[in-house]
């Protein structure tokens, strides 16, 4: 589904390099976490997926989309196909998690009716129908980063991508925003997650891609956290 | 499509009020900068309109001897007129100069005496001519020239073309006319183009504010015209509200400054304003709304690059 054909990238001081010939497939359906210290290039991969950032040599496809060859005015459709959880949220602080959700749907067109079913349901997935009208400074770090992952799931996108999701929640919220990770996956979603939480990887018990300086030095199906 | 247009117009309004004070920033800034093209077309009109009055003083005075036919007269003003630089030209007969003459100098004893001791009008008919362009004079007088030569010098026509006597005058204000042109001209497009910059600058600073939410957007696979729409349209609500406000500071001024310019220039600003209203409300509101929404595309684009 997923295809990193050696990709690099280098900044164009010539020195400083993010990614070195990264090449790896995801197939549908997978749970992938990309693992590795700080700079290992784990976000800059992420990007590349989501077309933000494009690589220097290589390639990246989507199924039998290269995803650098898409027109800019089609992004947006492209992106709607992927779902995107970050480390610092991303919520809008003045909406509350209703309207953080319904706004993801309205963006893609969706109509309202649509919007009034679909928007409980995906609270409901990630078990927060009772903070459905609190706005994210009411909300614990877990419950924004559930919201979040509401958001990004709503549209029911091929794949979902979480970069760091648990880096600013406590033990408790870090193990439940992983078991969301991984139903949303049992439902049949991909899941590409970056993490450095070694309980989190050793749990989960799913293929691991380690990277260590714009490189990939490991890749288990089974894979635990090692560096 | 309707949904999203719906959308789109209902996320421009709640922007506008929830973000009022950035709102009333960026309107206070447009509301200066319209004000100021508004009162640089009221100072434009007021100087077109004396620079026509100063114009319509100038002309060229045909005389013509006491013996002249009123046929070759006739003849000589339809000539003049078939020039195509020529605006207007009025005769004045012998009887009309002398009423003229009489009436202006009729506190004068001793001028009034001697016209009535010479007992026949020793004035001649008149021509005078005005031209559509003070520069166009030169053009008029040398085809007066021209017609004195061809004259029968034994009998001539024309007694005196005065055009000679008021040439410096007219050369002099003809420049005076074309400088005061070129730089009302120069001070507008100073003017406007930094009120486009000054606007400019403000509405990205509340747009500036507001790039979290425009990156989230882009996230959940918003269009380009989804993000920029309910900005431009915000900037749209800018440009009116300015347009209207800069009309509301204008008129308490102009409404001071008519009997002035009335007494001065004979014409009454207030009254052009009142008049002509439709035009000033849709240059200033247009205006608004073009800088508005440009503005609005422009500050967003950079927010938008991938």
């Amino acid at each position: 589904m997923i295809y990193f054909d050696n990709v690099s990238k280098r900044y164009s001081d010539g020195r400083s390099t993010a990614l070195e010939g990264v090449s790896f497939q995801v197939a549908p359906k997978e749970f992938v976490s990309i693992v590795g210290h700080s700079g290992a290039g784990k976000t800059t991969l992420l990007k590349m997926l989501i077309a933000e950032d494009k690589p220097t040599e290589g390639q990246v496809f989507f199924e039998s989309l290269d995803v650098h060859q898409i027109p800019r005015v089609k992004l947006p459709k492209y992106r709607r196909k992927i779902g995107t959880v970050f480390q610092d949220f991303k919520l809008l602080p003045h909406k509350t998690a209703y309207e953080n959700i319904a706004f993801a749907m309205e963006a893609n067109g969706r109509s309202d009716d649509e919007i009034a079913e679909n928007v409980p349901q995906a609270l409901a997935l990630v078990d927060l129908e009772d903070k459905i009208w609190n706005f994210p400074g009411e909300l614990s770090g877990g419950e924004k980063q559930r919201v979040a992952i509401a958001r990004a799931i709503v549209n029911q996108p091929d794949i979902i991508i979480a970069d760091e999701p648990t880096g600013n929640l406590d033990p408790i919220a870090t193990y439940e925003v992983v078991q969301i990770l991984k139903k949303i996956n049992d439902l049949g979603t991909t899941v590409i997650m970056t993490t450095h939480n070694k309980g989190v990887i050793d749990e989960l018990e799913r293929r691991v891609i380690t990277m260590d300086e714009g490189r990939v030095v490991r890749d288990d199906n089974q894979g635990k956290y090692v560096l | 499509m309707i949904t999203a247009i719906k959308r789109i117009f209902r996320a421009g309004f709640v922007g506008f009020w929830r973000n009022a004070f950035v709102s009333a920033a960026a309107i206070f800034v447009m509301t200066v900068a319209l004000f100021v093209i508004g009162a640089t077309m009221m100072l434009d009109t007021l100087l077109g309109v004396s620079l026509e009055n100063i114009q319509a003083k100038v002309d060229i005075n045909v005389y013509f001897v006491t013996s002249a036919e009123q046929t070759e007269i006739d003849a000589l003003q339809r000539s003049l007129e078939a020039l195509p630089d020529v605006a207007e030209v009025v005769f004045t007969s012998r009887e009309q100069a002398l009423a003229e003459f009489s009436e202006r100098h009729q506190n004068d004893e001793i001028i009034m005496q001697g016209l009535e001791e010479l007992g026949d009008n020793p004035l001649g008919a008149s021509l005078s001519i005005r031209a559509k362009e003070t520069s166009q004079y030169e053009g008029i007088a040398a085809f007066l020239k021209e017609q004195q030569a061809v004259e029968d010098p034994s009998a001539p026509l024309i007694d005196e073309v005065n055009f000679v006597k008021n040439k410096e005058a007219i050369e002099k204000l003809t420049a005076i006319i074309g400088a005061v042109e070129k730089s009302t001209f120069i001070a507008m497009i100073v003017l406007v183009a930094a009120s486009i910059l000054i606007t400019f600058n403000t509405i990205r600073l509340a747009i500036y504010t507001t790039r979290e939410e425009i990156s989230v957007m882009r996230l959940v696979g918003a269009s380009n015209m989804f993000i920029r729409g309910p900005f431009m349209l915000q900037g749209i609500m800018y440009g009116i509200a300015a347009g209207v406000l800069a009309l509301l500071v204008l008129y308490p001024i102009v409404l001071w400054i008519g009997p002035e310019t009335e007494e001065f220039f004979q014409f009454n600003l207030f009254n052009y304003f009142v008049s002509d209203f439709a035009y000033i409300f849709t240059v200033l509101v247009g205006s608004g709304i073009v800088l508005g929404m440009i503005s609005s595309m422009l500050a967003v684009a950079r927010y938008l690059r991938v």
